[in-house]
């Protein structure tokens, strides 16, 4: 009895078309990301500038002109590229007249869904946070999202005492969140009763990024006045 | 209509109709689910996948004749990543708050299965032309899948279509629709009307030839 025919396989691909073959594609896909990349860069840089505008405007209002800086340890420089390990970017609004309205700086701290990250106006003069806005948040529709909208809550900010102690190395008093209708200091913030987490996060995200940049910012309010 | 354009048209259609991609196929349900949460959100990753499946298809189909089968799925990956990032890039120069709405579903359309399952049953044995017409297809089939999703799930969720009030200050929106669960009870919805609507069908086509046996 015959053994039963195996059908022919197909023959083995040699190495070097392989490799040319990927090396081709993997030229051609190069070309057009870089091409893309180029293309896009300036539209993209754009688009970021008016959103960075458009978020510092809506915390300080009066503002018309923006200035980047960063705060280290050594003190506030002008901001140009990535932001330096270690040191803190923050941007000064200032106003028609070329005055300082407010410094804005981003916060986060942990929410229900994920990390809450805002931006807050911080304003020299009174030593108090003005305003705030979402930066990104994943909380609950309908619920966490109730911090840009409830009046009660955005009430707190009219005038949040953010001040620094007598030798400016810390705040004077911890900016906490306190359980819906138990506030009794200016330096308070009364949740939001039914999204508390998000409300609390709102308030260690100030706390947190204010406790790092204010004493790092108090002894160059000077060099920050003068618009760059 | 001649043939070649009656055949492009069944091509088209394929996507569209018999094997949509979302409500008949049920593939690429990562970004289904996901970011159809407004109508807004559904057209733009409905179009940013249309623009990957023709691209890379289209890329697929005229190398098909030089991409040795050991590294074809290496290839078609390469491809659609590189496509994707154009994708990318371009959200990005449009719109970043529609690129954060978006988030890290931008990038997963890389490991979308409807794009890799195109390239591989489909583009790399055909020509350009049939190769673009299907993708295309398949593209504005779950384009119109993410909608059917996206709309429903705003209208209700948020009293809005496309960021446009429908019911006023009065509306209380169901939240649950723009949560997670919510996406499955829409898709259910979307998949138990489609299945009702196919047997409809295809109990009107059964009756006249029956009909036909008993007469």
């Amino acid at each position: 009895m015959n053994a039963p025919a195996t059908p022919p396989s197909a023959p083995a691909t040699p190495t070097v078309p392989m490799i040319r073959t990927l090396g081709l594609v993997a030229a051609l896909c190069g070309l057009i990301i870089v091409g893309a990349y180029q293309g896009s860069l300036s539209a993209v840089q754009e688009n970021k500038r008016i959103a960075l505008e458009r978020a510092v405007f809506k915390v300080l209002p009066t503002a018309k002109s923006i200035g980047e800086y960063f705060a280290t340890g050594n003190g506030v420089t002008v901001a140009s590229g990535e932001t330096p390990a270690g040191a803190i970017r923050f941007y000064a609004g200032y106003d028609e007249k070329g005055q300082l309205a407010g410094i804005a700086a981003e916060g986060a701290a942990k929410g229900y869904s994920d990390f809450v990250r805002i931006l807050f106006a911080w304003v020299p003069d009174c030593q108090c946070v003005t305003g705030f806005g979402l930066v990104a948040s994943r909380e609950t529709p309908g619920i966490g999202d109730k911090i840009l909208v409830d009046k009660d809550f955005l009430a707190n900010f009219k005038a949040l005492e953010v001040r620094l102690n007598e030798d400016m190395s810390a705040l004077a008093n911890e900016v906490k969140t306190v359980k819906h209708g138990t506030k009794t200091a200016p330096w308070q913030i009364d949740a939001i009763s039914g999204a508390t987490i998000t409300s609390r996060a709102v308030g260690k995200g100030i706390n947190d990024a204010s406790q790092a940049l204010l004493p790092r910012i108090a002894g160059h309010l000077d060099f920050i006045r003068n618009k760059p | 209509m001649s043939l070649d354009k009656a055949k492009n048209l069944d091509e088209f259609m394929e996507g569209i109709w018999r094997q949509n991609p979302v409500f008949v196929m049920a593939l690429g349900m990562c970004p289904t689910l996901a970011v159809t949460v407004s109508a807004i959100n559904a057209l733009s990753m409905g179009v940013a996948t249309t623009f990957v499946l023709v691209c890379s298809c289209l890329l697929v189909s005229l190398l098909r004749k030089v991409v040795p089968k050991e590294v074809r799925i290496a290839t078609y990956i390469v491809i659609i990543a590189t496509f994707v990032t154009v994708v990318d890039y371009a959200i990005q120069a449009i719109s970043l708050t529609l690129y954060e709405a978006l988030g890290a579903f931008i990038q997963l359309i890389v490991v979308n299965c409807v794009i890799l399952g195109r390239a591989e049953a489909h583009s790399s044995k055909v020509p350009p032309l049939p190769a673009m017409i299907n993708a295309a297809g398949m593209g504005v089939g779950f384009t119109i899948g993410l909608l059917a999703l996206g709309t429903v799930r705003e209208i209700f969720g948020n009293g809005t279509l496309f960021g446009i009030s429908l019911f006023g200050e009065s509306f209380q929106p169901w939240v649950i629709m723009v949560l997670p669960p919510g996406g499955f009870f829409v898709l259910g919805g979307w998949l138990m009307f489609f299945a009702w609507w196919a047997k409809r069908k295809e109990g009107s086509k059964a009756v006249p030839a029956e009909g036909h046996q008993h007469a």
